[in-house]
């Protein structure tokens, strides 16, 4: 592997911000801190558009619209989900996860 | 070939009657119910005479002998081209005979119950079941294949359930039905196994044909038959010594008969239709009808049908000595009777003279039908008037129901065989049957005519003469109580009371022998002054015993001793019959059985629950409700699956 | 060794430094401000790649309104103040390794497949271009999605408004 910065390194970093965001995921007992783990992923995911439109298809602007598309998306459903955890705390008095197991058998 | 419907009819009606009866008789038809059970039967009976009528004159014999004729035959059940079971009717000697006999006595009891029954809450059920119990037995004679005779048999088994169960509230008449069915269900599986063997040998179900093919030595069948053993005996004679255990049940023959004396715990004419008239005489119809199988191919079934006969009927008749409740020494004085009856076709062989037996059995079954119904509803006036079954309570009663006492009296010399009437005829025969083929089963059988004479007159003695009755009327506590009985009650025995005394003179081998050809039977007059003679000295020694009361019998009683307790609790056979089952079976069978099933047969299927719902309460946990559980399964599962498809299914 | 490398692995060093303390610090308000340098990490990476347009919106939308939103809930809702429950060890390990083997697992499909029209030295596309791209309504042109996007974000906007609407009491 080179140093020089290239396509794989991009891929590299995009990939570990989206495992990052997994864990994160997978990990947080709140669910504010769930939510900043789904933005992690986004980021990576948007990280890795504009990695391939700019080393692979440079002329086609896809990733890029792509990644433009997704930051509005993010922004609009960043803004739903802290709707829904105000509402759960309203009726939960509190936004631990492992609180909210309504749908256990 | 008489006409088919005509002949459906006649078990039709009765069921005819049962279904309506049973359907509708509680609610709407009451009252009616009698009349209508009645009529029917009426005409049954009427249709059964035309048709005995027709198959005895109209018909009569071709080349010599009675045909046995088919009019119906529908197959019901095909296994397999050639292979099935069928419904039929049979038309022959005996069937016919059956026919008339058991129309008669139901169609007397019908009318004797309008009476006897008045008042019951479950009157119309009465009916009901009498209807059922008719339509059996008439299913039953009329049945052309071995198969069908066991599903009327069954039907006949069914009946005597519910007729003895009557009055369910009685421990005793419930217990008594139990003991009825089982113990006649137990004889059936015997009789089941015989017919499988049989019909498996000769290929056939159907009568005609099973019995033609197994009694020729050229044929197949036979051969099979005889080839196949077990426990040193061929199949052949496994097959009948089977179905005739089924028959010893039905016909209560020792030692199969302990249900019948219990089986007094029905009403009277019930007793007197089933237990005394008809549906014990099933197990005889049913050697009658395979008597050819016996005689010819395995005599030494017969031989044994011979001996089981002989000492059913004088272990019964030392019994009837000792009972005091009536209607019990009614009982073994039937199981005596059919004992006669079994023995007669057991010393019989096919064809001409020595078939003597089966024409005397077949005769005796019908006077037999005759005197002992009269008995009953006789017995059963009696208790309907005393409201006691016991001899104790009785005496004195010739003043207060002359009717009664004088065809009681003609029942009773009937069966002393006292002549003119008609036991003196059959059961002469039978003797002279036995006489000809088998002395020591003669000697038993006139001894047995002693004690036959002597018990019945014992019971007579008691009832109408011994001790002077209290008339009613001067005892203020029962001044409601009415006299004989009303017109229905005595019509019966009185119509009975002719039969009894006149059936004698049919000139009975003429109609049926073994063979169908007519059998002329002599009347030997030295040979009959000995059981006259015995008959008539078993009379006047129950008239010194018992004529007026003393305490000879009491003194005989006690120097007997031993013999005469033994005597009293029917040799102890319901002793013995409760230990085995109490504690060898239900102790070595019955509890491994139910250890077994409770802990190995539903451990194993609590297992299999109990399993499934461990597995299912873990697996349940999955499903937690945790989103972060979800997505890490999710995860997990999306690794398993990239590396399948990546790596090792390319 | 360049200037733009070394800027190139430190910008890549802050993202993912601050992306890993984001997600395992137990003070939920370290956490938000961890992401905040995640995302400005991740425009100077898009500044790196002289996608400048995207930079811009990555810190207008991201940094400045996501960000703030999500300290704003944390307000909202007092989780300010107390430390975060900590997770069992088991779910940590068991998710470590689950993320670990699948990141080892995309990089080996990665590194194994060969890109083979990498372009180095391309012109990056100018805002012009990207405004013309947006609004065309010919092949290839984005004018759809842009509409679709107005009625999504107006969509969310309403729908937010309903889910943390307080239900009034009944008026008399």
């Amino acid at each position: 592997m080179t140093l020089e910065p290239g396509l794989y390194h991009l891929l590299f970093i995009s990939t570990a911000l989206f495992f990052i965001g997994v864990y994160g995921f997978f990990t947080r007992r709140n669910l504010i801190t769930m939510l900043m783990s789904i933005e992690l992923i986004l980021n990576s995911v948007n990280l890795n558009f504009i990695t391939f439109d700019k080393y692979l298809w440079p002329g086609k602007m896809d990733g890029l619209f792509f990644t433009l598309f997704i930051i509005a998306i993010a922004a609009a459903e960043a803004a739903v989900a802290i709707a829904i955890i105000i509402n759960l705390y309203r009726s939960h008095q509190s936004i631990d996860v492992e609180n909210a197991e309504d749908l256990k058998y | 070939m008489p006409n088919a419907t005509i002949i459906a009819l006649i078990p039709l009606l009765p069921l005819a009657g049962f279904l309506l009866l049973g359907l509708f008789g509680r609610k709407y038809l009451k009252n009616s119910s009698g009349i209508i059970g009645t009529a029917l039967l009426l005409t049954s009976t009427i249709l059964a005479l035309y048709t005995a009528y027709e198959y005895f004159f109209v018909y009569g014999k071709v080349n010599g002998i009675y045909q046995q004729l088919t009019p119906l035959k529908i197959t019901w059940l095909e296994f397999s081209k050639g292979v099935s079971i069928d419904m039929g009717l049979m038309i022959d000697p005996i069937s016919v005979m059956m026919l008339v006999v058991v129309t008669l006595v139901s169609l007397m009891v019908h009318i004797y119950s309008i009476g006897y029954m008045k008042g019951e809450e479950r009157f119309s059920t009465y009916y009901a079941f009498l209807g059922l119990f008719t339509f059996s037995m008439l299913g039953l004679v009329l049945s052309t294949n071995i198969f069908q005779i066991y599903i009327f048999w069954e039907l006949v088994g069914v009946s005597s359930f519910l007729l003895i169960g009557y009055y369910y509230n009685k421990p005793s008449a419930v217990a008594a039905s139990k003991k009825a069915f089982i113990v006649t269900r137990f004889a059936d599986l015997g009789f089941l196994i015989g017919i499988l063997i049989l019909s498996y040998c000769s290929g056939t179900l159907d009568f005609a044909t099973l019995i033609q093919r197994l009694t020729s030595p050229e044929s197949n069948e036979f051969k099979t038959a005889v080839t196949y053993s077990f426990l040193g005996a061929s199949a052949l004679t496994w097959g009948a010594a089977l179905v005739f255990i089924g028959g010893a049940g039905k016909s209560a023959m020792f030692p199969l008969h302990i249900w019948l004396p219990d089986a007094m715990e029905g009403p009277t004419p019930v007793s007197a239709l089933i237990h005394a008239a008809t549906m014990v005489v099933a197990g005889v119809y049913l050697v009658a009808r395979l008597f050819p199988v016996f005689a010819i191919t395995t005599p030494a079934v017969l031989e044994i049908i011979g001996w089981v006969g002989a000492i059913s009927a004088i272990i019964a008749a030392v019994i009837a000595c000792t009972q005091t409740d009536i209607k019990r020494v009614l009982a073994y004085s039937t199981m005596s009777q059919i004992g006669y009856m079994m023995f007669a076709l057991g010393v019989a062989k096919y064809g001409a003279e020595p078939a003597l037996g089966y024409t005397a059995s077949m005769f005796h079954l019908f006077t037999h039908a005759m005197f002992k119904a009269l008995l009953f509803l006789g017995a059963g006036a009696v208790i309907h008037y005393i409201h006691s079954n016991d001899m104790k309570d009785m005496g004195g009663l010739r003043k207060y129901m002359p009717i009664t006492h004088i065809t009681f009296l003609i029942a009773c010399l009937a069966i002393a065989g006292v002549p003119p009437f008609a036991g003196f005829f059959s059961k002469e025969e039978i003797l002279l049957a036995a006489y000809q083929n088998n002395m020591t089963i003669y000697w038993i059988a006139l001894i047995t005519s002693g004690i036959t004479a002597f018990y019945m007159f014992r019971l007579y003695f008691s009832i109408f003469w011994s001790k002077a009755h209290h008339a009613h009327a001067d005892h203020p506590a029962t001044a409601d109580r009415h006299g004989e009985g009303g017109f229905v009650m005595m019509l019966p025995l009185v119509l009975l009371g002719v039969g009894a005394a006149a059936a004698g003179f049919i000139p009975f081998g003429e109609f049926v022998s073994s063979d169908g050809k007519s059998l002329e039977s002599h009347f030997h007059l030295q040979f009959s002054i000995l059981p006259v003679a015995l008959g008539v000295a078993g009379i006047l020694l129950a008239m010194w015993f018992y004529l007026k009361q003393n305490d000879r019998p009491a003194k005989l009683a006690s120097s007997l001793g031993v013999l005469y307790k033994a005597a009293y609790h029917k040799f102890y056979i319901d002793e013995i019959y409760l230990f085995i089952t109490k504690k060898i079976l239900f102790n070595l069978v019955g509890r491994p059985a139910a250890w077994f099933d409770r802990n190995v047969v539903d451990g194993f299927i609590n297992l299999t629950g109990n399993t499934t719902q461990a597995v299912s309460e873990g697996i349940k946990k999955i499903q937690s409700g945790k989103v972060q559980q979800y997505a890490i399964y999710f995860l997990g599962g999306v690794i398993v699956l990239a590396v399948l498809f990546i790596y090792i299914w390319k | 060794m360049s200037g733009s490398t070394i800027l190139f692995y430190l910008l890549a060093a802050l993202t993912l430094s601050c992306g890993v303390l984001s997600v395992t610090t137990r003070q939920i308000f370290r956490a938000a401000i961890y992401l905040l340098f995640s995302l400005i990490g991740i425009a100077g990476i898009y500044f790196w790649l002289q996608y400048q347009f995207i930079a811009a919106v990555q810190i207008v939308v991201y940094a400045g309104g996501i960000a703030v939103l999500i300290i704003f809930s944390i307000f909202l809702t007092q989780q300010a103040g107390e430390k975060l429950p900590k997770q069992k060890i088991g779910r940590k390990i068991f998710s470590a390794l689950a993320v670990f083997c699948a990141f080892a697992l995309t990089m080996v499909q990665v590194y194994q497949h060969e890109f083979s029209n990498i372009v180095t030295d391309a012109a990056p596309a100018t805002v012009r271009n990207i405004g013309e791209k947006m609004l065309s309504t010919e092949q290839g042109g984005y004018a759809l999605p842009f509409e679709v996007i107005s009625m999504l974000l107006l969509a969310a906007m309403v729908g937010c408004i309903v889910i943390a609407l307080r239900s009034k009491p009944e008026t008399k």
